[in-house]
């Protein structure tokens, strides 16, 4: 019996080895899943409107962004809306060979399924959007998603 | 020189390491899934394009001006209004509907709507225009937008519960669409979603702004 009763000498420290695995697997799956922000934004960051009709933007390669707001630095570029494109500021004009060029970066079956996504400031005048919209029609990429969040939408006009 | 045993090397800290890297990725990365309304935009018309000529009581016209007020058919409306408005409008079903492959239109059978004479035909034939300013906010525009699909989203609810028929009885449009995104090979549940589309199909037209 004298055995066992020897077994009884303070508790063994808990086997920490394992930690540092299962803190680089949590690592890995950050890694993997998320996206580091490609654009740095040029106008300041567009509050985007809010809405309750959301429809989720799948394949996120097949997306192409336009931003539009006020810019960072209005001495230089003014006050009005601003129009970004990739890191740039732009002018609608160049929205055509924009959109070209992320057409390009695809396989010609894939083009029909591209959206593009204008996240635009509340207080953006429809005006820019519209003249945005003329330019995407006249290069036939008709699939657009005007980026929302979902909330309350009575915040939109306040 | 005493010969000394290979110690183990301490990983105790190894854990400290991965965890600052592990933190850096937490704060650096954004894992936004980038949501939004999404539109179709119209195809550009060939030259000399003549729009047909379309009945004024197939179309419910919307202003907005540049200090975000709103008319609907010519009266001050609040942005409260606006779904009951296109619902009254889309689902009247006053008269016969539009010419679907081949087979002639019929009067809308599915509509609940009083059948006034002044108001739509038929949901395939109602067309929602959206006339907004230069200087209308994008806030007032999106809120419109929003309100008129909630209206056609309720419609197309309320047509999947009580007509569809076979193994996707009972269901909402909702539920149609929640289900299919997790299954989007099923053929059948992609045709049942297109019936409903079609039941109430979305015209919303953007007219050109006003300067």
């Amino acid at each position: 019996m004298s055995k066992f009763a020897k077994k009884k000498k303070g508790l063994p420290a808990v086997n920490t080895a394992a930690l540092p695995d299962i803190v680089f697997m949590l690592l890995f799956f950050f890694m993997v899943t998320t996206t580091m922000r490609e654009t740095e934004l040029v106008i300041k960051a567009p509050q985007l409107p809010n809405a309750t009709e959301v429809k989720k933007l799948e394949h996120k390669s097949l997306v192409s962004t336009i931003y539009v707001g006020k810019a960072k630095d209005q001495v230089k570029f003014g006050s009005g809306d601003k129009i970004q494109l990739n890191d740039k500021i732009a002018s609608v004009n160049d929205i055509a060979s924009f959109i070209y060029s992320e057409q390009e970066k695809h396989n010609p079956e894939e083009v029909p399924y591209m959206t593009t996504s204008i996240k635009s400031d509340v207080k953006a005048s429809v005006g820019t959007i519209h003249d945005i919209r003329m330019e995407l029609r006249d290069i036939n990429a008709l699939k657009v998603s005007y980026s929302t969040r979902s909330g309350d939408i009575g915040l939109n006009t306040k | 020189m005493a010969r000394r045993e290979n110690s183990e090397i301490n990983a105790g800290s190894m854990a400290d390491i991965a965890f600052l890297l592990l933190i850096f990725f937490l704060v650096t990365t954004t894992m936004d899934v980038d949501s939004g309304i999404s539109r179709k935009l119209s195809e550009k018309p060939p030259e000399n394009y003549e729009p047909p000529i379309i009945k004024m009581k197939n179309i419910l016209e919307i202003n907005l001006n540049r200090n975000d007020e709103m008319l609907i058919e010519d009266e001050i409306k609040q942005i409260a209004d606006v779904k009951q408005i296109a619902i009254d409008f889309l689902d009247n079903g006053g008269g016969i509907g539009k010419e679907v492959d081949g087979v002639a239109g019929t009067a809308c059978a599915y509509c609940n709507g009083n059948k006034s004479e002044k108001s739509s035909d038929h949901p395939n034939k109602a067309i929602i225009s959206v006339q907004s300013d230069r200087g209308t906010s994008y806030g007032m525009y999106i809120t419109v937008q929003n309100q008129l699909l909630s209206a056609y989203t309720e419609l197309r609810n309320r047509y999947a519960k009580n007509h569809l028929k076979g193994k996707y009885a009972g269901k909402s449009y909702d539920d149609l669409l929640l289900l299919s995104s997790n299954d989007k090979e099923n053929k059948d549940l992609k045709a049942v979603i297109r019936e409903v589309k079609e039941a109430y199909p979305q015209i919303i037209s953007d007219a050109e702004p006003t300067k």
